[in-house]
């Protein structure tokens, strides 16, 4: 619990676009090794915070600390921070004029620098995480949704990323597909990465979180542990979304 | 001379072929560096003009932005809503008396149609960047690629796919619209095919046989283009690869082994 574990701080953080205020002042901590899941009503927010972390989207206010520098600085690199911190979308985001390996090595050779030859191999290795392997010569429009989204995981990875951003990775997934990314997903919460994770999948949530986060209406309505949210919650509106859930 | 109309034309063809093949050659080099700079200039101005500006730029950078853009819609308009003809009347002879340049002929053709395949190549390359989904852009942001990175690496090559038949199009209406330039002098097949016309007044001959060749030129080149277009796409299929060696023989291809490094060689 000491201050240099912790990676990522936010604090009074807002985001209105035009009169609709969609954050209302957010704060939350990651500390290193947490498995941070997001949960709550589509529309509460999630998204807008996770796509703020990564400065897709500008905050209107407040501030984001990512160890312990300031990343809305106007001084700051956007590029060189984002490199750090790897972001899977709902939509995997595949750059669809290259095939599986060049997805995962044009980061780090364009960014990151590294010889064609290093970011081959650590592209291979990741894709072989994700048992992605046999597909490397395959162009995302070859593939399927789970596959594509498996793909996505060891695009982000490949640049080794501190902290691994997930915006719904498997709400465009069908069933048996959000197994297989589910899959990958707990396998890298186990190794120990730090990630973010907004998901509509409860029992995945349930499973891998370290924190969770229950938002409704632009605020944190509540969070803590996964005992403490799922089994014992406080506030009436996460009693009431998660009723449905425990029910099943 | 003949007195049958197939006969004057393998007339005309065996007197004057040279006089139409210069000048369809003339025809081919002014349409084809035209188009070529003509795309250049309408890739500078396209990508120029989707450059994302924020309000948490600098005013300067908002300021500068706003000139340049201004400038560029201004070309962009101007030149495709007057008569290239017009144009070429206004640049060639209003560069000497305005500003005492003497452009040559050739220089102020290759001119011409360059800026003029520009202003509308500038709009069409817009309209294939924005016709990229712009989740890419995100997913390229998002491994910390710049915005001209992301345009180099990512977004410029699809949009470059699917503007390709644009640029087809307009090669061919350059191949057709040089016959204006004959206006300043320039012999291209247009003009070689009034002068061979007007030596016997075979107008109907001579022109049956321009009609023919200008349909070849264009004709040919966007098959040329299509082909071109499907090798762009890459194949439909593609192989899987594996370490396992058994494998190889039923058509899969080999890569390094990741974590047997001795196997990459």
């Amino acid at each position: 619990m000491e201050n240099r574990d912790v990676l990522l701080k936010i604090s009074h953080l807002s985001k209105t676009f035009g009169k609709n205020a969609v954050l209302k002042d957010i704060d939350f901590t990651v500390k290193k090794g947490d498995v941070t899941c997001i949960i709550g009503a589509s529309g509460s927010g999630k998204s807008t915070l996770l796509r703020c972390i990564n400065l897709l989207e500008t905050p209107t206010t407040g501030s984001i600390l990512f160890k312990d520098r300031d990343i809305m600085d106007k001084n700051g690199d956007p590029a060189a921070y984002r490199a750090q911190v790897g972001m899977v979308f709902q939509n995997f985001n595949l750059f669809n004029n290259m095939n599986v390996i060049e997805n995962c090595t044009v980061g780090q050779t364009k960014v990151l620098k590294k010889s064609a030859e290093e970011a081959r191999k650590k592209a291979l290795y990741y894709l072989e995480k994700v048992g992605m392997l046999p597909y490397i010569n395959a162009k995302p429009r070859q593939l399927s949704g789970g596959q594509k989204q498996r793909v996505a995981i060891a695009r982000a990875l490949s640049m080794e990323p501190v902290l691994l951003l997930f915006d719904e990775p498997t709400s465009a997934l069908d069933p048996q597909m959000v197994g297989e990314v589910l899959d990958v997903m707990k396998r890298l919460a186990k190794e120990g990465l730090t990630m973010i994770i907004v998901t509509h999948e409860m029992a995945f949530a349930r499973d891998v979180s370290s924190h969770v986060v229950f938002m409704a209406d632009g605020v944190i309505e509540e969070e803590g542990s996964v005992s403490e949210i799922f089994y014992n919650p406080k506030s009436f509106v996460t009693k009431e979304f998660l009723s449905r859930f425990m029910r099943e | 001379m003949p007195q049958d109309f197939f006969g004057r034309i393998i007339y005309l063809l065996s007197r004057y072929g040279m006089s139409f093949f210069n000048g369809a050659l003339q025809t081919m080099n002014i349409a084809l560096v035209g188009t070529i700079f003509g795309c250049i200039i309408g890739f500078a101005v396209g990508v120029v003009q989707t450059i994302p500006v924020s309000k948490n730029d600098s005013l300067v950078k908002r300021i500068l932005y706003s000139i340049v853009s201004f400038l560029l819609n201004a070309y962009v308009e101007i030149f495709r809503g007057t008569p290239m003809m017009v144009q070429a009347m206004f640049i060639y002879y209003g560069s000497s008396a305005l500003f005492n340049i003497n452009m040559s002929m050739m220089f102020a053709a290759y001119f011409i149609v360059s800026i003029n395949t520009g202003a509308y190549m500038a709009e069409t390359v817009r309209g294939g960047v924005l016709s990229i989904d712009p989740g890419q852009e995100e997913g390229a942001k998002a491994i910390g690629m710049t915005h001209v990175q992301t345009m180099i690496y990512v977004i410029l090559p699809q949009a470059l796919r699917n503007i390709m038949p644009q640029i087809g199009n307009n090669l061919i209406i350059n191949i057709k619209d040089t016959c204006v330039l004959s206006i300043i002098g320039i012999v291209e097949l247009f003009f070689a095919s009034k002068g061979v016309a007007g030596t016997y007044y075979t107008y109907f001959e001579a022109f049956t046989i321009t009609m023919v060749i200008y349909f070849i030129l264009t004709f040919t080149c966007s098959r040329i283009l299509r082909v071109f277009e499907n090798r762009m796409d890459g194949p439909d299929s593609y192989d899987l690869a594996t370490t396992d060696t058994l494998a190889y023989t039923s058509g899969m291809v080999r890569f390094p082994d990741p974590k047997n490094n001795k196997e990459d060689k």
